[in-house]
């Protein structure tokens, strides 16, 4: 057993609202230079919908992630071989047209148009090449399209739905929507480091924060092809590609990364996972319909006292094994089991977690009265009458498994109608607690993800651990030395060419 | 320098032939070297291909591929001839094999020029591609279509170019490298090949200072590396 420690994440989809503010949080911070106008280490989706860049999840034209090949792991897209045929031309590289061209307004025109009967415009300029554009699309550009026939109908996700409810969902009476934030996924088994033909990009040891080493980046542009996620973007100014570095200096001082700290419906947590290194590629490979499992199973627990001594014995702090034992991230994804991995088909083992959305039932009309189309004692809607059909959660979040999705919403429906039972009243306890066994739950755990879900406090959303990576580079170098010499350390102008 | 010591030392002003032929080289390997490994050093981050390709797409193809292919076939050439010139001269010594060999390098020279137009085309024709072109680029690419153009020239009008690089170059290119220069076989080639070889100096010359440096950091250990990379500040060790 190889354990090492993995900052992971869960985001609660049901407590999204769709304010962007994660996405401007981190644009502000990380992403507002040139050649990273168009970058969002952080944005948020409207699904169903096309996402960002268009159909990103259409792997048949990106080649994003990992295939299984004769027994053993592959890049869908630029692999070893291959590297010496398409290091001149990627065919798999997504243009800038597949994301958008950045722009702004030719602001001085208010004031420099000449005095006359109409009002100025400021027409808008491309960032790029600063002629005049025509805005075509931009982020988010499908901003709360559910139910449109250009962005919500073109969702990849919908491929495996039934053409009659694919009809269905641009029914004005369906219309149905949700919000999938999306930052890098921080994966165990990342593509984009394993396409990188320089080994720019790198996995840290300590926490698994997936990062480029900017100054090993020679713009190969590999890694912007292998990311199924289309989570590492090249920076056309610098020639040089970056990514979310989950605000690592944030981390290491103890504070939450921006767009976790920032988010508006608390729907992000943050902590560590325990695992074990050497099964990875042994996990990555397990046919379709294990994988979910498989990660799971990959997870230690961090109780254990045999993991503990495993960790113990690779090196790990005292404190980081502390601080895994109180992750909210462990007790979403491995205790209560609500919390499930986007795509994972793609073979990367994505690190950061979604909790399913419950989302509203069809209604129906009838003698002018609204009747919301559910067996009344059961007040919160069954997820099987679901708008949105089950099989285009379980596109996305267990590899078409609509079981695991149920599983997830049994158990969220059973939170809600225990307390609702407990609270309110007007639900039979008995109800309730069938609604708990058909979920394979507890009362206990029901509170305790309902109080995880709906009353954490910042500390136990956040439950960041001191890893130590300042102590290791004392055994090297003096601190202060290190900051007389180089302070900050990357102190040239990230400009381009020489 | 002892030939040139010998022949240029006692009187009167360095003849043009050493001048460009044995002090230029001699000054462009300097360059070459102190500033590929100064930049290397000091402005790591400026080490990349600046790839365009995130900005257009189609055109890309068509030059980029066709240029590096045909470049890097021609290069090898160029480097047999250096490196094994006797072994040249034998494989030419059968006319068949002498057609091959001159009837290929013709076709990757075309190949090349075709990429290279296309690439030019494309820079100067797309706002986006422009946009990130820089002076240095603007020279380069004109320097690399006149020696593209004039090595064509070369292989069409002074036959046959394996034959006679391998005999009267390579000795001039060793006679270099050995630092016992001798550019006297040099004087005698028409102004054509002079100018071929002159393009060549520039374009070392230059070539620290311009994207071409990424030719020097070809990610070949890819190939042999592990897929995955893991860095770690301080690896503890597991017997503690």
């Amino acid at each position: 057993m190889n354990v090492r420690a993995q900052v992971s994440m869960v985001f609660h989809l049901d407590k999204c609202i769709g304010c962007h503010t994660c996405s401007i949080a981190c644009k502000n911070i990380w992403t507002d230079r040139k050649g990273t106008e168009y970058m969002w280490f952080n944005n948020v989706e409207t699904k169903p919908g096309t996402g960002y860049p268009t159909q990103w999840e259409d792997q048949s034209k990106y080649r994003g992630g990992w295939e299984v090949k004769g027994g053993r792991l592959r890049l869908k897209s630029t692999g070893k071989g291959r590297i010496i045929t398409n290091i001149f031309h990627n065919p798999h590289l997504p243009t800038m047209d597949d994301y958008y061209e950045p722009w702004t307004y030719k602001y001085e025109d208010l004031f420099n148009a000449p005095a006359g009967t109409d009002q100025p415009t400021a027409l808008p300029i491309s960032k790029v090449t600063g002629e005049y554009i025509d805005i075509e699309s931009g982020p988010n550009w499908d901003d709360d399209l559910g139910g449109s026939n250009i962005y919500a109908a073109n969702d990849p996700n919908l491929k495996d739905v039934s053409e009659e409810q694919r009809q269905q969902l641009q029914a004005v009476e369906r219309l149905v929507f949700f919000y999938f934030p999306r930052i890098c996924n921080h994966c165990l088994n990342p593509a984009c480091v394993a396409s990188c033909p320089s080994g720019a990009l790198y996995k840290r040891g300590e926490d698994g924060i997936v990062l480029i080493n900017q100054k090993r980046c020679r713009a190969w542009r590999s890694c912007v092809a292998a990311c199924p996620y289309k989570k590492t973007y090249y920076n056309w100014s610098t020639g040089k590609s970056e990514k979310c570095l989950l605000c690592y200096p944030r981390l290491e001082t103890g504070q939450a990364p921006a767009c976790f700290h920032s988010c508006v419906g608390r729907i992000r947590y943050l902590g560590l996972l325990l695992y074990d290194a050497d099964r990875i590629d042994e996990i990555a490979k397990l046919p379709p319909e294990k994988l979910v499992e498989g990660q799971r199973d990959l997870i230690l627990d961090p109780n254990d006292p045999n993991v503990i001594a495993a960790a113990r014995k690779a090196g790990m702090p005292e404190q980081v094994i502390e601080f895994a034992q109180r992750s909210p991230v462990y007790q979403f994804v491995k205790v209560w089991k609500i919390a499930l991995p986007p795509h994972i088909e793609y073979r990367t083992l994505p690190m950061l977690y979604y909790v399913p959305p419950l989302l509203p039932v069809l209604g129906s009309t009838a003698n002018q009265v609204y009747e919301n189309g559910v067996d009344a004692k059961a007040i919160f809607h069954a997820f099987d009458q679901q708008r949105v059909p089950m099989g285009y959660l379980a596109s996305l979040f267990s590899v078409g498994d609509e079981a695991k999705i149920q599983y997830v919403l049994r158990k969220l429906v059973a939170v809600r109608t225990f307390k609702r039972a407990e609270t309110v009243g007007d639900i039979p306890m008995a109800v309730a607690l069938e609604a708990l066994k058909l979920a394979d739950t507890t009362e206990a755990e029901v509170e305790d993800i309902y109080r995880m879900t709906s009353l954490p406090t910042f500390a136990q959303r956040f439950v960041i651990p001191p890893m130590h990576r300042e102590e290791a580079i004392e055994a090297f170098k003096d601190p202060q030395d290190h900051k007389r010499e180089v302070g900050f350390g990357f102190t040239a102008s990230p400009k381009r060419g020489l | 320098m002892y030939s040139l010591l010998q022949t240029a030392a006692p009187a009167g002003p360095l003849p043009i032939n050493d001048l460009l032929f044995v002090v230029v080289p001699y000054v462009v390997l300097a360059v070459f070297f102190s500033m590929t490994i100064w930049r290397y050093v000091k402005e790591k981050f400026s080490y990349s291909s600046y790839s365009s390709q995130f900005l257009e797409n189609q055109h890309q193809f068509w030059g980029s591929v066709p240029w590096h292919y045909g470049i890097l076939a021609l290069v090898a050439g160029h480097l047999i001839g250096f490196l094994v010139p006797r072994g040249v001269l034998w494989w030419n010594s059968v006319p068949a094999r002498l057609y091959i060999i001159e009837g290929a390098a013709l076709i990757f020279g075309i190949i090349t020029l075709i990429g290279l137009i296309n690439l030019i085309v494309r820079r100067a024709s797309n706002p986006r591609v422009r946009a990130v072109t820089s002076k240095m680029d603007v020279v380069v690419l004109v320097l690399l279509l006149l020696q593209v153009i004039g090595g064509l020239w070369v292989a069409l009008t002074a036959r046959w170019g394996s034959s006679w690089f391998a005999a009267v170059l390579a000795p001039y290119l060793w006679s270099l490298f050995t630092f016992q220069p001798d550019a006297s076989a040099v004087a005698q080639l028409p102004w054509s090949i002079k100018l071929h070889i002159l393009g060549a100096y520039a374009i070392f010359a230059l070539f620290p200072f311009t994207r071409l440096v990424h030719v020097l950091v070809v990610p070949n250990h890819y190939l042999w590396r592990r897929f995955q990379v893991v860095m770690w500040n301080k690896r503890a060790s597991k017997a503690e």
